[in-house]
């Protein structure tokens, strides 16, 4: 097993909302390792707080109304990011750990160049003059293989294609080859063939650069061809943790179950048959449910899961630890038997 | 002052104060009130307003003599303060808190008329050019282009110099006529956009004219920025008339306005301030006042734009 | 295919934009983009038909000029008898009972400022139905919301405190209230999380059986439209290059794009061993289309050669049932 980089142990962060309608827990006790070299997926429907976990890892929460808990835990290679002081935190960022967004144009600043924002990264943090910069900027664009680099680096975000842009963003994330790399949702706003062309370039940087990616979507298809690792987060927590093998094959958590069944796909037989859809809707994050929180939309849940919510138990497969699911079904399997229609 | 107006006073002391408390009670709750009343002038605004506003209907009331009562001619003439005459006499020997309080009935309606005819012909303007595009939105919007720049106070006197006597009906109508240019341009901004928005196609799809389209889903749409505009533009013009009173081509004398009494009393600034100052006031306050509510508005209807 | 006469019939449909003007307004415009270039296709009632293609390629701006929402530039459209192009203005209004658009966005497509109940009861007033007897508009009100899976209560909701799930759903309701037969549904599930993506496709499925209705179905997931369309055209820079019966375009596309997109779709199969064809280059820009065939810079197909640069392929039956616009449809890629 490779080194390990990042411990985050029951991450919290809450929201405190204007309405008096009291705090939004958005991410509720998580907890994982991240290797070097490894990609970990973070999956999960809008509302379960990945990006918020992500933003949470870099402190980048807005301070009002967000706040971490104290008893929240974020480790880089031994350091504990969350009581950094800010001077310590700003050397981190960009530099050790970065992050890519979703919509790149909206993340890349309209006035500069992105030859100056690409540089940028690489004046703050590794003091280089502007020359040098600038040629390390124009290394960088060749590196995610945008074409005519020397006369790119002067264009301007809103000269280029989306794919392009995100190309750049990767660009600007990775000028000072940071030991993690952080990407929400990096091809959610691009044409599924620049999504395969994004993904494969992230894929071999990654082989080149060594580095370790957390890549959140909601997509199980990017999941499943590119990820080492899965954790399932629904309402805050983590429900499903698993190798990507492991997860497809045996999906024990009902949420990532009703997912799987629910997603259109390419792969399956004809004639076509009625998607599987799970019930109801994501509850808000200021009134989760009482126990366990997917238990009003949950085909076998019985008093238990009312009651109580239940920990992070061992699938015992594979390697102790390596299959974690959050659901009562591990302690009582007798009971995955259809209770509510489907 | 005697017994009855001092009581409508504190009646219409009390009266701004209970809307206030009231308005703040059930609107205040909400995202947008507590928006509004996150800045501290904006309940201030309210009560001032309210409390002009109660006075200047309950004039009869509030105020001692008839606006145009000429007391003891000589005796009374340009009396300071006192027990009797709150806020003085002036020249005319006429109590300037009456004046003040019949004054105020006719700079705000001028103000709050004006406006309303500015903001809807301002308002249908700019939707209909901002929704229907081409040929008629650039006529409109040349048409704006030279409204804008021409001088609104010069315009004005030209209007009223071909008057004899100019009728106050008019003269509000000119005021709102030649105060829709900026109006229409927001209003046309924000139609552009509203435009595209799916809601409006899908209103088209199932057979919605024109004249429906830019009346139910686009004015409404619009609402806040004109609000807040509307409540911003009725200061312009109460100053606007204060200005064009002083150059005694306002509201005819006897009627008084806050803009001619100040006229009246500029000769005699040094030795009977009260006459000019306390109308000058009220002025100065309403003004400010309206410009408090209008920014809280603002911020109240659009959450994006809220300061911390 | 059946032999039923189709409910839509779409020929030779174009829709050009002008890429700017000079002279504030005055003057000629600079440029001329086909969004829509001599597209046509036709759907049998009752039936299905999948558009796709990437952003910028036209099938948006298909959906909308089929309505009349956007003004062609030439062809012909027929629906339900209707010829639409010709309609006059009055004519159109009655006609428009007879097709419907359902939007991508559920956030943009309901007028915030108006209630469920009130964006509901809109089109019964334009077009005067349900005037009856009393009350009658707001049962045709409660039995939409039933019919689309919505709790009656919310009739008097403003759009700001519904999810996004049921906003699509009121603007499917919406949709449904003049009792249309042909439906153009543009994008209606992207913009919704993964498990109310099937509810509302499921949802759509069960309308479609139960009141016999047409549709056309826009969008960029193919995974999405193989769920639903019986029929998938697909688009490139405002052409049509392929059309085929859904279960034969996914099993052997015969355009190297058809193929290229199917194979670049994610699958949630770690073992899903596939051959992807990552495509190079962006999609170029729709004003500045590349001479002859479209997709000729991008394409992987291994006998690309100079016809390709010079002549623009026709689209052309190269199986039963299957037309494809490629020179070398006969031979497609592995």
């Amino acid at each position: 097993m490779s080194e390990l980089l990042l411990r985050v142990r029951d991450l919290k962060t809450y929201f405190v909302t204007e309405q008096g309608g009291g705090t939004a827990r958005a991410v509720d006790g998580v907890s994982f390792d991240l290797h070097a070299g490894e990609t970990l997926g973070l999956v999960g429907e809008s509302g379960c707080g990945k990006t918020v976990t992500s933003l949470s890892l870099l402190r980048l929460v807005p301070e009002p109304p967000g706040h971490i808990l104290p008893g929240s835990f974020v480790e880089l290679e031994g350091r504990n990011l969350l009581v950094l002081a800010p001077k310590e935190l700003r050397a981190i960022r960009g530099n050790e750990m970065a992050m890519i967004f979703q919509e790149p144009m909206t993340s890349l600043n309209p006035v500069f160049t992105v030859g100056d924002q690409i540089a940028e990264a690489a004046i703050v943090h590794q003091r280089l003059g502007r020359r040098a910069a600038r040629a390390r900027a124009i290394e960088m664009l060749a590196l995610v293989g945008i074409p005519d680099p020397e006369t790119r680096v002067d264009s301007y975000p809103h000269q280029l294609s989306g794919g392009m842009r995100q190309r750049v963003m990767i660009a600007m994330a990775l000028v000072c080859h940071p030991k993690v790399l952080i990407a929400d949702e990096p091809t959610t706003a691009l044409d599924v063939t620049i999504q395969a062309q994004i993904l494969e370039l992230l894929a071999r940087l990654q082989t080149e650069l060594g580095m370790a990616v957390i890549l959140i979507t909601h997509d199980l298809g990017i999941v499943a061809g590119t990820v080492d690792r899965v954790l399932v987060m629904y309402a805050g927590e983590v429900v499903e943790t698993a190798a990507t093998p492991e997860l497809f094959a045996r999906p024990l958590h009902p949420y990532t179950e009703g997912l799987l069944a629910s997603v259109p796909r390419l792969d399956t037989p004809w004639p076509r048959r009625r998607l599987h859809s799970i019930p109801g809707q994501v509850p808000a994050a200021t009134a989760w449910p009482s126990g366990c929180r997917f238990h009003p939309r949950c085909p076998y849940a019985w008093d238990r899961c009312v009651a109580e919510d239940p920990p992070l138990l061992d699938a015992g497969t594979g390697d102790p630890g390596s299959h974690g699911v959050r659901c009562w079904l591990l302690a009582e399997p007798a009971r995955r038997t259809r209770q509510r229609p489907p | 002052m005697n017994a009855r107006a001092a009581f409508a006073l504190l009646g219409a002391v009390l009266l701004a104060l209970f809307v206030v408390g009231e308005v703040r009670r059930r609107a205040g709750p909400s995202a947008a009130g507590r928006r509004f009343f996150r800045h501290p002038p904006a309940a201030w605004g309210m009560f001032i307003l309210t409390f002009f506003v109660a006075v200047a209907l309950a004039a009869p009331w509030v105020a001692p003599y008839g606006p145009s009562i000429t007391l003891e001619i000589v005796a009374l003439k340009n009396q300071p303060p006192s027990l009797l005459h709150p806020l003085g006499t002036d020249l005319y020997s006429r109590d300037v808190w009456s004046r003040l309080v019949y004054g105020s009935r006719v700079s705000l309606s001028i103000g709050a008329l004006a406006m309303l005819v500015a903001v809807t012909v301002g308002a249908v303007v700019g939707a209909v050019a901002g929704y229907v595009r081409r040929w008629v939105d650039t006529a409109l919007m040349r048409l704006v282009d030279v409204g804008l720049a021409v001088p609104r106070i010069f315009l004005l006197l030209m209007a009223i110099a071909l008057w004899e006597h100019l009728p106050l009906a008019l003269l509000v109508l000119l005021i709102g006529l030649t105060g829709w240019f900026g109006t229409s341009r927001l209003v046309r901004a924000e139609v552009l956009t509203l435009r595209e928005r799916d809601f409006v196609a899908a209103a088209r799809a199932a057979g919605a004219g024109g004249p429906r389209i830019i009346f139910r889903h686009v004015l409404p749409n619009v609402a806040a920025p004109i609000i807040v505009s509307a409540a911003l533009g009725i200061g312009n013009v109460m100053l606007l008339e204060a200005g064009l009173s002083f150059l005694g081509l306002g509201v005819p004398p006897p009627m008084p306005s806050w803009g001619n009494m100040i006229a009246d009393g500029a000769a005699q600034l040094a030795t009977a301030p009260w006459t000019t100052v306390f109308p000058g006031v009220a002025i100065a306050l309403v003004v400010m006042a309206l410009n408090a509510v209008g920014d809280a508005l603002r911020d109240a209807f659009d959450p994006r734009r809220a300061t911390a | 295919m059946t032999t039923e006469f189709p409910l839509v019939l779409v020929h030779n449909l174009v829709k050009r934009f002008a890429a700017g003007r000079g002279l504030w307004g005055f003057g000629r415009s600079r440029g001329v983009v086909a969004a829509v270039d001599d597209v046509s296709f036709h759907i049998p009632p009752g039936q299905t038909l999948g558009l796709v293609g990437e952003s910028g390629c036209g099938k948006t701006t298909v959906g909308r000029t089929i309505l009349r929402l956007v003004e062609p530039d030439g062809g012909r459209v027929v629906v339900d008898g209707a010829d639409i192009f010709a309609l006059k203005a009055t004519e159109l209004r009655a006609v428009r009972r007879r097709m419907q658009i359902v939007f991508q966005d559920p956030y943009g497509s309901l007028n915030p400022r108006m209630s469920v109940r009130q964006t509901l009861v809109e089109p019964l007033v334009i077009h005067r139905l349900a005037n009856g007897a009393k009350g009658e508009r707001e049962r045709r009100i409660d039995a939409l919301l039933e019919e689309v899976g919505l709790d009656r209560r919310l009739a008097g909701s403003y759009p700001h405190e519904l999810s996004g799930g049921q906003r699509q759903r009121v603007g499917i309701a919406r949709a449904l209230s003049v009792e249309p037969k042909f439906l153009v549904l543009d994008e209606p599930v992207s913009a919704l999380d993964v498990s109310v993506q099937a509810q509302v496709l499921n949802l759509l499925s069960d309308l479609q059986e139960r009141r016999h209705l047409t549709y056309l179905f826009i969008a960029h997931d193919l995974a999405v439209v193989r769920q639903i369309a019986d029929e998938v055209a697909v688009m490139y820079l405002g052409k049509l290059v392929e059309r085929a019966p859904a279960a034969v375009l996914y099993r052997s596309p015969r355009h190297p794009y058809t193929a290229s997109l199917l194979s670049a779709v994610p699958v949630p199969d770690p073992n899903a061993q596939r051959q992807r064809i990552v495509l190079t280059g962006d999609v170029p820009s729709p004003a500045h289309p590349p001479p002859g065939c479209a997709f000729h810079p991008r394409c992987p197909h291994p006998k690309k050669d100079e016809r390709c640069r010079t002549v623009p392929p026709p689209l052309r039956e190269v199986a039963a049932g299957q037309l494809a616009a490629c020179h070398f449809a006969e031979e497609p890629m592995p």
